[in-house]
């Protein structure tokens, strides 16, 4: 028998379908089930490079200014992309991590400047040009007696917020 | 039934001494049953050693005069698995002494480059190779393309060439950043928030908090909020063992598929176009056909083979053979040659404080950077993938059959093209000169949303105008075709363009200039 000798079935409507064969039925439901085994397997082994407990470092740290710091010019701590100010007896601290693609930008006289794709922020962390999609946010500053200050990289407070010390 | 006993063994020789001269004899027997069919010397023996040899029976036993030419295909595709190979080999040996953790992997490149043996030259090999192959794929796409060699049988396994594409792409990014200095620390930090720029969208629409696909793209790409140790051992895990499985998958698909869909694509006329072939070349069939068409008798429809005889075709071995062992030998050689005389860059070590100024992406990636200018999610995400989805879309949108297998085949053709360049040219240029002389809407208007620049910025105006184009070809030549040849002649203007305004014509901070020589000092 050739492949086009074998007789062929008359369409049913979608309302009035052929009964599905016992065989077929249990094939396909092999089929699937065989199909979602591997998808929630899949889905499972997924949760493996999701990982759980983050490496990150603390986001707070204890930062002394020093006394020499002029008024509105940046100190930034080490290791830290954050810039702190201090302005009369207001302490107040941005990050420094570009809201573009995470670049380190730039303290400058007039704001920061980001070297990798050319965002330029305002003093008071607005975004003035390039692609930066929002302003620098402003960090949480607590003060913790004298010249130190505790900053929270992961507290952002609303632009303008600052210390009195 | 009484085979078991049928054998006849000799008695009048002892065993030991068969045992002697089968010693004897096992030096011609070992290299008899070398080749499965014996050693290949006439026509039909090379055959049935290229069809019996695992590793040659993806190539035809006879190939057409045609795929042979090379303004076929100038051997791009030979050369780009050759840099494979290459790469696979200095790879496999630069694994000996890399190590994968921060600090540690930009010593261990320090000690490849300047202690091991033939640390230097292996890595340098490498790279080029590395920058070789994305040149070629590239390439191998355009010769592909404006010969109009995706057309049916062949769409899918241009589909699965995107996949290469992206993959070879893939394996650069992951590549350069191993040896954590600064280009390699900033590319991933770069990298990593592209992942997450999804963000710009979800947080400009207010979503964030319970949809943030960006965030756990970085997550995944990271296994950390930071760039550190977990982010280097999974870049490590892509570049030497995710995506070469990836790539080696989609190749065997990408050859197995040039098989299957009748080997190169070719023009109807091919035969006329050739002529006869030259006396020196036997192309005829001297021994009569051994075997029958047993798997005739499942094949329904048409098959890429049927109708098609054996006239005009020659062995492939040793003809396409000789053909593939040149390129190969030409990519080795000019991978050496450039790594004999320019060495692979490796900048300080990485500092995660300070990022370099300006911070460039290696040139292939510089196009895509001036994008990421205007937008991070558009230029990161947006655009390529809008890109990569309509190219591997065109053999579906473009059915015709004018042209096929020849060089800018098709209505319109060779002068469709540079008209096509002429103005893919001109709109980027304007717009980048527009862009650099006036700025963009936030500039202008500090408090725009940003979602209006994420939908209306210089990358996207440049897409949107580049696809009215081609409409407006296609409307033109009342073709496919030529909507097809506007659009990728445009791609290509477009690319090519934007890399070299981000390779030389931007300095510190991203601002434009006219060489090197004018930047700030710093």
């Amino acid at each position: 028998m050739t492949i086009d000798a074998r007789p062929t079935t008359v369409a049913h409507s979608r309302l009035d379908p052929e009964a599905m064969p016992r065989r077929d039925f249990l094939g396909l439901a092999a089929w699937w089930s065989a199909a979602a085994a591997l998808l929630f397997g899949f889905l499972g082994a997924m949760r493996l490079p999701k990982a759980a407990v983050l490496p990150s470092p603390s986001k707070k740290f204890k930062v002394s200014l020093p006394a020499s710091l002029a008024s509105g010019q940046a100190y930034i701590p080490g290791g830290r992309a954050v810039a702190v100010y201090k302005e009369g007896n207001q302490v107040y601290a941005l990050s420094t991590i570009c809201t573009h693609l995470g670049c380190i930008v730039k303290a400058t006289d007039n704001g920061f400047d980001c070297p990798c794709h050319g965002s330029k922020f305002a003093k008071d962390g607005s975004v003035l040009k390039g692609p930066a999609p929002k302003g620098l946010p402003w960090l949480e500053v607590k003060h913790a007696g004298g010249d130190n200050f505790l900053i929270d990289e992961g507290k952002t407070v609303a632009m303008g917020t600052s210390v009195n010390v | 039934m009484n085979q078991v006993t049928a054998r006849k063994i000799p008695t009048e020789e002892p065993a030991s001494r068969r045992f002697i001269e089968n010693l004897r004899g096992a030096p011609r027997r070992l290299s008899e049953t070398l080749f499965r069919t014996g050693r290949p010397r006439s026509d039909r023996s090379r055959s049935t050693f290229v069809f019996g040899n695992v590793f040659l029976h993806l190539h035809p036993v006879r190939t057409h005069r045609w795929s042979l030419r090379w303004s076929t295909t100038w051997g791009l595709g030979i050369a780009a698995i050759s840099c494979l190979f290459v790469l696979v080999a200095t790879g496999v040996l630069l694994m000996f002494y890399y190590k994968p953790y921060p600090e540690v992997a930009y010593l261990s490149i320090k000690d490849i480059h300047f202690v091991v043996p033939t640390g230097r030259f292996i890595r340098n090999i490498h790279r080029w190779s590395a920058n070789m192959m994305v040149v070629i794929v590239f390439l191998h796409m355009g010769r592909v393309f404006y010969t109009a060699a995706y057309r049916a049988p062949r769409e899918f396994n241009w589909v699965i060439g995107m996949g290469l594409l992206a993959v070879t792409l893939g394996l650069s990014f992951t590549g350069y950043l191993l040896p954590w200095d600064q280009l390699a620390y900033w590319a991933i930090t770069i990298g990593a928030n592209i992942a997450q720029s999804p963000r710009e969208v979800t947080d400009a629409l207010g979503v964030t908090q319970w949809f943030d696909i960006g965030g756990l793209q970085k997550l995944i790409l990271l296994g950390s909020e930071e760039v550190g140790e977990e982010a280097l051992i999974r870049f490590y895990l892509f570049h030497v063992m995710i995506l070469p499985l990836v790539l080696v998958m989609l190749l065997s698909v990408h050859f197995w598929r040039i098989r299957k869909d009748g080997g190169l694509a070719r023009p109807v006329d091919a035969d006329k176009r050739l002529g006869p072939a030259s006396t020196d070349v036997y192309p005829v069939f001297t021994e009569a056909p051994q075997k029958t068409y047993s798997l005739a008798a499942v094949v329904i429809g048409k098959s890429p083979l049927v109708g098609s005889g054996p006239e005009q075709t020659v062995p492939s071995m040793p003809h396409l053979m000789f053909a593939e062992a040149a390129v190969f030998m030409l990519t080795i050689a000019l991978s050496v040659v450039l790594a004999l005389f320019l060495d692979a860059p490796l900048k300080e070590v990485a500092n995660p404080a300070v990022p370099e100024n300006p911070a460039k992406a290696p040139w292939y990636f510089l196009g895509l950077q001036e994008l990421v200018a205007h937008s991070a999610f558009m230029g990161g995400i947006g655009i390529p993938s809008i890109v990569l989805i309509g190219l591997a879309l065109i053999p579906y949108l473009d059915r015709e059959t004018e042209g096929s297998g020849v060089w800018f085949g098709g209505p319109g053709g060779g002068r469709l093209v540079v008209h096509s360049a002429v103005f893919g040219l001109a709109t980027v240029l304007i717009i980048e000169a527009f862009v650099i002389r006036f700025g963009w809407i936030r500039q202008w208007w500090p408090s725009m949303p940003q979602l209006m620049i994420t939908l209306i910025n210089p990358g996207t105006l440049l897409t949107a105008l580049y696809a009215f184009y081609s409409l407006w070809s296609l409307k033109k030549y009342n073709s496919t075709r030529a909507g097809a040849l506007a659009l990728f002649t445009c791609f290509v203007c477009g690319f090519v363009v934007l890399t070299v305004i981000g390779t030389y014509f931007r300095g510190p901070n991203w601002d434009f200039y006219w060489s090197p020589t004018q930047w700030p000092g710093h």
